[in-house]
């Protein structure tokens, strides 16, 4: 098509000398037409960000530069325009939307006034047009009450509120083109459901294009028109999504739809064991504020009153988007965090109430796989000595510690050798495969796992989750896992608990809850599943 | 991303501080063979110019060699620098370590304590300390480590509390190792970017408060140090200039000899300031 309004053509983006590779951009060919939404999906490295940021002129000058190719925007070629001529084109032509809206907004400034001043610099309206036009646009990415809204600073909104001022503020001067680097990542399910929603009836009523980069095939699925998948600097395969998330023709596509976790939910194990973990009655109450001098305490209740149990051998997930309390479950049950009140059972014996010394001897029973794979292991340990470590305090000697750690990793799917070197040397999925064999290590009767794939891409997502599936089996652990993303849950968890607000709204087994969900909270959770429906209709792997 | 090596080592300012260091380091090592003689000695007439026959930088004004000063002084001057410094770290990593590990009421306990320390002017505490103390070079030592431990133990414990919120050191409580294995297996390891990049710069700044308590006539008696020669010659700077020049040149060139390797090693050490 020749009146495209994006047309990129044999793109380079190259990286400095020291990188592991020569080009994060690798001859990419892309068009984007009139009125539509293209997609491009990728996992981390794949250049989906860099050429965003190559587009609007962003890159890390002077050691990441485009060295090939063209960028043709309405005829003219971004590459070689001046800073001015660039500035004109950011912001009135080409909008861009981020990923984190806290740090896209300035906190010290109204968010009206914020909007107002794209206006300002770009426009020649006076002050009262000016005005209108900064609540039109609140109005229409349905904020409520836009006059108090126009007031409110960015910290007194919540994540969904902020993203929408950004979204109005990308609108503000009616781009061609909207640039929307992984918009909804941030946000909470149900938030990331309206906000697709919405991007998508704007683009619609404004007659916007968008170039919108993702990670999630879900996310595709909802709201593309056409999808370029990118993987290493490279478009793979590109196409209407309907042709592309149905029938994938390049294998890596293959690969990532068939690692896209399904909602087919797990039967439950036939007969009952007894329960090893209980939980009763938990309160967790944080008191903030109320320093020496000030004796306003505010109060947030992150946990109220939640009774759960797990039998033997069986895992439970807790699903909750943030700020349900999950977290702070987790913490209470691996003794991270005292409960105010309730109890805290592991097969019969009481968890809570009891000193620092009798703590101590439950450390063995429960282990944690914890959620970023980059924090949890100390970079200044070899990988060994991280494993060996618990069973070094338990008393066994350190040459058969360190040689148990050896085996532990040839089960994890790592080499022996890998005991030898250090964490950074680890991709994100294999360092959490060292992670779980940590937690294995003392042999847990429980393990509790935060969030253990969040932090991981697509594919690595589904190896990690069939390999805490195979050791769970192997080992006979029970599993304590928290997640916000409820496909993870189905696939993992014979039951679910659903948190919200620090309230366990609806429990029981998996297939139960998905066909029947009781709650309304649930429902939201199930239907804000992005792609819901093309992943329903998906054949069962 | 380039190692620490060619990070630190490809840097030409450390370099330059690398190299007046070592010619400090080796006056100060080899002292005995390189000056046989005692530097207290009177080995030729007064205030002979540098240059003289069989004196270099000339003598002062009792006829001492002057260039057997320094070297002498540089044996004086670095030891008592660098033991005060280690003596100051371990004692600041100590608390700052606790109170950030420990936080609520060991924490207030600790920082009220290093604020008393530090709202105390520094330089009148140490002159205060050594002549309590008597001169002497382990007074010296422990007078310098006194007033400057408490920006260590505020450095520490900054980072302490940073690294503490990280999940290895959660792993390392679920995994039942006790408080001070954490803290010393664990965080303390973590925290020695910055405490090497402050220690290598309490080393200049301990060279001078050695340096200026000797020129005060407080250091250590009957040894020969930098300060001690400036605080000898001050009063024949019209006459003999080198006796202050030359001992002042070689404190200005070694305290920023070590600044520069202390920048090189922040830069090397936390690559994200230098590169971006």
């Amino acid at each position: 098509m020749t009146d495209a309004v994006l047309d990129i053509r044999d793109l380079h983006v190259a990286l400095p000398a020291w990188s592991d590779r020569r080009h994060a951009v690798k001859g990419v060919s892309l068009t984007v037409n009139p009125r539509e939404i293209l997609c491009i999906v990728g996992e981390s490295g794949s250049g989906k960000s860099m050429m965003g940021k190559a587009i609007m002129g962003l890159l890390p000058a002077p050691h990441v530069h485009a060295d090939r190719g063209q960028i043709l925007f309405e005829g003219r070629d971004l590459l070689t325009l001046g800073t001015e001529a660039m500035r004109a084109i950011r912001g009135g032509r080409i909008a861009m939307i981020f990923q984190e809206p806290m740090t896209a907004l300035n906190p010290l400034m109204p968010v009206g006034r914020q909007i107002d001043e794209v206006l300002e610099v770009h426009t020649d309206l006076d002050a009262p047009a000016r005005t209108a036009r900064v609540r039109a646009l609140i109005e229409d990415v349905h904020l409520p009450d836009p006059d108090r809204m126009m007031r409110s600073y960015p910290h007194q909104l919540s994540g969904g509120q902020r993203q929408r001022i950004v979204i109005a503020m990308a609108l503000a001067l009616e781009p061609a083109l909207i640039i929307a680097d992984e918009p909804t990542t941030a946000l909470d399910v149900t938030t990331q459901a309206q906000i697709l929603h919405l991007i998508k009836e704007l683009q619609r009523k404004h007659g916007t294009s968008v170039l919108f980069i993702t990670h999630d095939f879900g996310v595709v699925a909802e709201i593309a028109d056409r999808v370029a998948v990118m993987r290493q600097g490279e478009v793979l395969e590109e196409g209407r999504a309907d042709d592309v998330l149905v029938r994938p023709e390049h294998p890596y596509t293959q690969a990532l739809v068939a690692a896209v976790p399904g909602l087919n939910p797990r039967n439950r194990a036939a007969e009952t064991a007894p329960p090893l973990l209980e939980i009763r009655d938990l309160v967790r109450t944080y008191r903030l504020g109320g320093g020496l001098f000030s004796r306003n305490l505010r109060e947030v209740k992150a946990v109220q009153s939640v009774s759960l149990s797990i039998p033997k051998g069986s895992s439970l997930a807790l699903v909750g988007e943030s700020g349900s309390g999950k977290t702070t479950m987790a913490k209470c049950v691996i003794g991270l965090e005292r409960p105010d009140s309730g109890d805290i059972l592991l097969d019969g014996q009481p968890m809570t109430g009891i000193g620092r010394a009798q703590m101590r001897a439950f450390r063995r029973d429960v282990q944690m796989v914890f959620q970023d794979p980059f924090a949890s292991l100390n970079p200044r340990q070899k990988v060994g000595e991280i494993i060996a470590m618990g069973l070094v305090i338990w008393g066994t000697p350190r040459a058969q510690a360190l040689e148990e750690a050896r085996e532990l990793l040839r089960l994890v799917g790592l080499q022996p050798e890998a005991a030898d070197r250090y964490p950074h040397e680890f991709s994100g999925g294999q360092r959490q495969r060292i992670g779980i064999a940590r937690a294995l290590a003392v042999k847990p009767k429980l393990v509790v796992a935060d969030e253990p794939v969040s932090a991981l891409d697509v594919s690595v997502q589904k190896q990690v989750l069939e390999l805490l599936d195979d050791l769970r089996r192997q080992f006979g652990l029970s599993m304590l896992f928290i997640t916000h993303d409820l496909r993870v849950a189905a696939t993992v968890c014979e039951e679910i608990a659903i948190l919200q607000r620090g309230v366990i709204v609806e429990q029981g087994s998996t297939a139960d809850i998905f066909a029947n969900p009781q709650h309304g909270y649930t429902q939201s959770l199930l239907d804000a599943v992005p792609g819901r429906d093309w992943i329903s209709s998906l054949p069962a792997a | 991303m380039k190692s620490f090596n060619a990070r630190f080592y490809g840097n030409p300012r450390v370099y330059l501080g690398l190299v007046w260091l070592a010619l400090v380091l080796i006056a100060a090592l080899f002292a005995g063979v390189l000056a046989p003689r005692d530097p207290f000695a009177i080995v030729g007439q007064p205030f002979l110019p540098p240059g003289s026959e069989g004196f270099l930088l000339g003598t002062d004004s009792l006829g001492r060699d002057v260039l057997a000063g320094l070297i002498h002084g540089a044996r004086t001057t670095l030891m008592i620098a660098v033991l005060s410094t280690v003596a100051a770290i371990a004692f600041g990593t100590v608390l700052g370590a606790l109170a950030g590990y420990y936080g609520g009421i060991v924490d207030d306990i600790l920082m009220r304590l290093t604020e008393f320390f530090q709202t105390i002017p520094w330089f009148l505490f140490a002159i205060v300390l050594v002549a309590i103390l008597s001169p002497s070079a382990m007074n010296l030592v422990i007078a310098i480590a006194v007033v400057s431990w408490p920006p260590i133990a505020r450095v520490v414990r900054a980072e302490v509390m940073a690294v503490k919120a990280r999940e290895f050191v959660q792993a390392a409580v679920v995994a039942g190792q006790r408080d001070m294995g954490i803290l010393f297996g664990q965080i303390l390891p973590n925290t020695l970017s910055p405490l090497i990049v402050t220690g290598s710069l309490m080393v200049a700044t301990a060279i001078l408060i050695e340096s200026a308590l000797s020129f005060l006539g407080l250091g250590s008696p009957g040894q020969m140090s930098w300060g001690f020669q400036i605080g000898a010659g001050r009063s024949f700077l019209r006459d003999a200039w080198w006796l202050v020049t030359v001992p002042g040149i070689v404190i200005l060139l070694t305290v920023l000899a070590i600044n520069l390797i202390g920048e090189g090693l922040n830069d090397a050490l936390n690559p994200r300031l230098a590169d971006l």
